[in-house]
């Protein structure tokens, strides 16, 4: 059974179709990741997912449920970090995890132990009773991250996770998405930066304005830019050094043409490179964006 | 279902309480406030203060219960954390109720303290805390709705201020607080009988001075009609508010 499963999903707002008939599966036990612009309608779709916001059409199975009439079962089993980390202010680290599980219906005895736990774990330990308003941007968005843990959700939705956050911070938490797939929990993620969904996803789906162009593993949506290898070699000769890239049907060929100038220029080779094409690439090409749609952002966005 | 209902309205209410209401500003806000407004009325009219007390015991439920619960679902609604509960597995009607039962308890808890004040203050038979609490959770009901519908029906917390005040002030010198109903203009009177603390100040009355019977059963279940007509009102508007 796929985690998720849409059929022409669709939002409309007014005469704007945020998100426009998509439909697609996520896998029990991968890192599935909506990667788009600003706009492209990431959040839109999760909040149709997660019961935030009724579908214009389409239809959806989240966990073999239907979204539209087994919500409330739905939400049992499924974690939500919002773009914004939204816990309350006002209550300590601590008890904004309890609350979290007193609404998850998490038994009153296991409640301390596992807030502690939760606490440890996202190296919070030490805010456990310092409000919610006075931590970092980064621990906050922690703290969110565990307080979408507190019930063991199998399905863990993720709306940009790491925007506004530092890179130490960035790191930090996409090593704990890491870990959580390690352990077993499918994670649907949406982010507007390449090289998060390179790092983090098995499969990646692009998403342009409301409609996905793209659908693949990673390594699959490289594969569709460029056919062939290409190698790269540093040159040192009697004449001087130089630096030359060389393509080729796969990489041994490539490496091939590169040797073969280096003997006839009469050069020896100091390093080789072999160049992957990058995501970014692949981007560009699928969506015929230009990559700085989504790296201009990069800066410019102080949500968290 | 309904057991992840009825422990979501407990901790809803149970957090409100903690994040908000127990809040010290709130607490004497919610006292002084009526306090020093009949204070300057008795000192203007001076007479038998006693008949004061149940407008005294009702405006301070009235403030009290509405004070937070006016601007709590706007606030966490600005602040994004009114999604965590749309999220959790509880339907929106037991949300809105555990919102609602925040206001009550903060209510019913600062009034039953000037409701003892003034029992023994004036000397009145202690049996008559009974009905008067009974009367007073009623009024708090359909008070903490109204907070909670003003609370939806704006997208600003400062909306919601001004719009709880646009309510608060007219019902006080309209509903019988000061002056007797019967001394109102027949206009006015018309209009005081479509708004709750009407008959909030009626039944405490009846339940402090008067003889707790028959009118104030009707007092009651007046209110409890408008706590069910207030809160349905606000379900509806939250529900296309969040979509
Ligand atoms: N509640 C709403 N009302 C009207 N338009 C909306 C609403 N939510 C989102 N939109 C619009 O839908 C489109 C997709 O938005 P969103 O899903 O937030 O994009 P993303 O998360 O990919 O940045 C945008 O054009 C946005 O302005
Ligand atoms: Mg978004």
């Amino acid at each position: 059974m796929p985690a998720i499963e849409t059929e022409n999903l669709t939002k409309t707002y007014g005469s704007l179709i945020a998100v426009d008939h998509i439909s697609f599966e996520v896998r029990t036990g991968e890192v599935f990741a909506l990667l788009g612009p600003n706009g492209a309608g990431k959040t839109t779709t999760i909040r149709m997912l997660t019961g935030l916001t009724r579908p214009t059409a389409g239809d959806a199975r989240v966990l073999g449920f239907d979204l539209r009439r087994d919500l409330p079962r739905i939400k049992k089993h499924i974690g939500v970090v919002p773009e914004r980390s939204n816990l309350y202010d006002e209550l300590s680290a601590f008890d904004n995890l309890v609350f979290a599980m007193q609404l998850y219906g998490v038994p009153r005895r296991e409640r301390g132990a596992r807030a502690d736990e939760l606490l440890r774990r996202f190296r919070l330990e030490g805010k456990r009773d310092v409000p919610f308003a006075r931590l970092s941007r980064g621990m906050r968005r922690a703290l969110t991250l565990a307080a979408a843990l507190v019930h063991r959700p199998r399905l863990l939705f993720l709306d940009e996770p790491t925007v506004g956050l530092d890179v130490v911070s960035a790191h930090g938490l996409r090593a704990l998405i890491e870990r959580l797939r390690g352990e077993g929990v499918t994670i649907f993620l949406t982010t507007h930066y390449l090289e998060e969904a390179e790092r983090l996803a098995d499969r990646v789906a692009l998403l342009v304005q409301g409609h996905i162009v793209a659908l693949d593993t990673v390594e699959g949506l490289k594969a569709r830019v460029r056919r062939g290898s290409t190698v790269e070699v540093h040159l040192v000769g009697a004449a001087g050094e130089e630096r030359l890239c060389f393509h080729g049907e796969d990489t041994e060929a490539a490496l091939r043409l590169a040797l073969a100038h280096a003997e006839a220029e009469g050069k020896q080779v100091v390093t080789i490179n072999t160049l992957q094409p990058t995501l970014e690439e692949a981007f560009i090409e699928l969506t015929g964006l230009s990559a700085e749609v989504m790296l201009a952002e990069k800066g410019s966005s102080n949500v968290a | 279902m309904w057991r992840d209902d009825l422990r979501g309205i407990f901790y809803i209410a149970l957090k409100d309480m903690r994040a908000y209401y127990l809040k010290p500003p709130n607490i004497s806000w919610g006292i002084l406030f009526p306090g020093a407004l009949i204070l300057a009325f008795a000192i203007r009219t001076p007479g038998d203060l006693r008949v004061l007390a149940p407008g005294l015991v009702t405006m301070t439920a009235l403030f009290s219960a509405t004070s937070m619960e006016a601007i709590v679902i706007t606030f966490e609604r600005r602040t994004g954390a009114l999604e965590r509960l749309m999220l959790a597995p509880i339907t929106l009607p037991a949300m809105l109720a555990g919102k609602v039962l925040g206001g009550v308890l903060f209510g019913l808890a600062i009034s039953a303290v000037v409701l003892v004040g003034v029992t023994a203050g004036f000397g009145l038979a202690a049996w008559r805390l009974a009905p008067a609490f009974l009367a007073l959770l009623l009024s708090t009901a359909a008070f903490s709705a109204l907070g909670a519908l003003v609370s939806v029906a704006v997208r600003e917390v400062f909306e919601a201020q001004t719009l709880a005040n646009l309510l608060r002030f007219p019902m006080i010198f309209l509903c019988g607080v000061f002056v007797p109903l019967s001394r109102l203009p027949a206009v006015l009177q018309v209009l005081a009988r479509a708004l709750p603390l009407t008959y909030a100040v009626e039944a405490v009355e009846a339940a402090l001075l008067g003889t707790p019977g028959w009118p104030m059963a009707f007092d009651l279940a007046v209110l409890a009609g408008f706590t069910a007509l207030l809160f349905a009102l606000a379900a509806v508007i939250l529900r296309r508010r969040l979509d």
